[in-house]
């Protein structure tokens, strides 16, 4: 097999608390390809999170390691940009402030300060939240915030974007306006993405791949899925596609029949 | 005089827009704005002004005009009319208006406040940051903070043998405690979303310090702050008793040993109001630095 540009090679994870010693990823293996948007899926506490912020650099790998780019990541860095799930934006400054701190501590040697703040505009454009940019987080909505968290990460122009619950804490109809972003945004820039979700249509619709994973302690990838869907997907059209259907049943069959809580 | 307007009203003016009609018609509203302004003022300012009618008149009530001991507001009216309604004057020596005393004091916190709120910000990063620093020094903290200010005194001019800078330092060491004990909570509260943000931008300790850190920290900052006041104002009154020259502390003391009471009780609302205006201060100065962020 070729080199994977993104490869999870026999990660575990054992966190130590004073004597008591839980080991909550075992002998983790997956390769991403770029461009490949790749979910993993899993119930509460699997550590499926936990597997996406080793990749971040932000949870230390107790055996194994994680090569993106042929480089081993051992730190958190702007090439791993994360969406985390409660938007972390800062509240002191402004929508367009938040985006513009990253964009300016990662292109500040690179770009001059004009093009900085075009490119600050532009993503905010590509999640169009042009209309609110002097606001602050508190006065815009969660799926607002969380496209502001998405605008800033595609902002560090990361090799690997990361995604933890992005949507989980939005209503079912942002979620779907915010998926549907994604996946355009997705289909414009080639983004390599590795997504944690417990949400089985997110899953299916958005990804190429989907990971699931077994239930913690000591949890592992059981089983890989392939969604060999057509892109663009449209979420009306793919409802009644054979294939969608398939794969929703798969990860559903494995979440609660085999691997049941 | 005047009392600030109340941070929060009970009757939000946002939402009416709203709810208007889309034409109103803007003379009645005028008006009625006015109307409406003129009654929260009534609201906020009336009820105490009540109270403090009634705590007079119950004053008043309970001494009559038996002379000797404390004072009724009528005899302190008419024993200290000058002092009452001349603020200003300048006689030489300590004999000056309360307004001289007042801002002679309030110097001496000035100094001794800004120097233990940058050493109190600065030891709070400290043991909000470092473990061993926390582990270290804030036992010590706690047990220092319970200290009484005028415990101080005797040690500091011990170690300055001058007033002045034992004054200074009572002040700086009465506030620093509730700045330092304020200030680590706040760093160590500080939501890991924001430190895990700032370890993905790979920031400086310099640029963490100043984009994550103290933004985050101000709401508790200003808390340890306005509290650091409220104490340094309490400790200034207090060691000017002890220490004499100009000062509103030394002030009340004098007129004590001239038995002159109703002219401490005058000092005494100078004390209190000046404290409360201080307290309003260092809270607007915080609404303004966090931009409307603050817990306050």
């Amino acid at each position: 097999m070729a080199k994977a540009y993104l490869s999870i090679e026999g990660v575990g994870v054992t966190f130590a608390k004073g004597a008591v010693r839980s080991e909550v990823l075992t002998g983790v293996d997956l390769k991403v390809d770029k461009g490949e948007f790749v979910s993993i899926i899993g119930h509460s506490g699997c550590g499926k999170s936990t597997l996406l912020n080793v990749v971040a650099g932000l949870v230390p790998v107790t055996t194994g390691a994680v090569i993106l780019d042929k480089q081993e990541v051992n730190a958190p860095g702007p090439d791993r940009a994360v969406v985390f799930q409660n938007h972390s934006l800062l509240p002191w400054l402004s929508v367009r402030e938040n985006v513009s701190l990253a964009v300016d501590k990662v292109f500040g040697g690179v770009k001059t300060a004009a093009e900085r703040r075009e490119w600050t505009l532009h993503n905010l454009e590509l999640v169009k939240m042009t209309h609110a940019l002097d606001k602050r987080p508190s006065e815009i909505s969660g799926g607002m915030k969380q496209r502001v968290g998405i605008a800033r990460a595609l902002a560090m122009e990361p090799k690997v974007l990361l995604l933890d619950e992005p949507f989980g804490a939005l209503d079912a109809l942002t979620r779907a306006h915010l998926q549907d972003s994604v996946m355009e945004i997705h289909a414009s820039l080639r983004n390599t993405v590795l997504m944690v979700t417990h949400d089985v249509d997110e899953a299916a619709l958005l990804s190429d791949r989907i990971v699931m994973m077994t239930n913690g302690p000591r949890a592992a990838i059981g089983q890989v899925l392939d969604v060999a869907l057509q892109r663009p997907r449209d979420r009306l059209a793919v409802a009644e596609d054979p294939t969608y259907i398939h794969a929703r049943a798969a990860v559903i069959e494995f979440l609660y029949a085999r691997r049941a809580a | 005089m005047t009392f600030p307007k109340p941070s929060f009203s009970p009757a939000e003016p946002v939402a009416a827009p709203v709810i208007a009609p889309p034409p109103p018609e803007p003379r009645a509203s005028r008006g009625s704005e006015i109307v409406r302004r003129a009654g929260a003022t009534a609201a906020a300012v009336v009820p105490p002004l009540l109270t403090v009618l009634a705590i007079l008149g119950l004053w008043q009530a309970a001494i009559g005009d038996s002379y000797g001991g404390l004072p009724s507001p009528v005899q302190v009216w008419t024993e200290s009319k000058d002092l009452i309604l001349n603020p200003f004057f300048d006689h030489g020596g300590v004999d000056k208006g309360l307004f001289w005393h007042v801002l002679t004091s309030l110097k001496r916190v000035g100094v001794g406040f800004s120097v233990s709120a940058v050493c109190g910000v600065m030891l709070g990063v400290l043991i909000g940051s470092n473990r061993w620093a926390h582990r270290g020094l804030d036992p010590i903290f706690q047990v220092l903070r319970t200290v009484p200010p005028l415990a101080w005194l005797p040690i500091s001019l011990a170690a300055f043998r001058e007033a002045q800078p034992s004054a200074l330092f009572v002040i700086f060491i009465t506030s620093i405690w509730p700045i330092i004990i304020n200030t680590a909570v706040g760093v160590r509260n500080i939501p890991t979303d924001y430190v895990n943000v700032a370890k993905v931008l790979r920031l400086s300790p310099v640029e963490y310090f100043f984009k994550i850190l103290l933004p985050a920290t101000t709401p508790y900052i200003f808390t340890g702050l306005r509290i650091g006041i409220g104490m340094s104002w309490l400790a200034i009154v207090a060691s000017e008793m002890l220490l004499g020259g100009v000062g509103v502390g030394f002030f009340i003391w004098d007129q004590y040993n001239a038995s002159r009471i109703s002219d401490i009780i005058v000092a005494l609302a100078w004390v209190g109001l000046t404290g409360f205006f201080l307290d309003r201060l260092v809270a607007l100065l915080g609404h303004i630095v966090s931009r409307g962020n603050a817990a306050s």
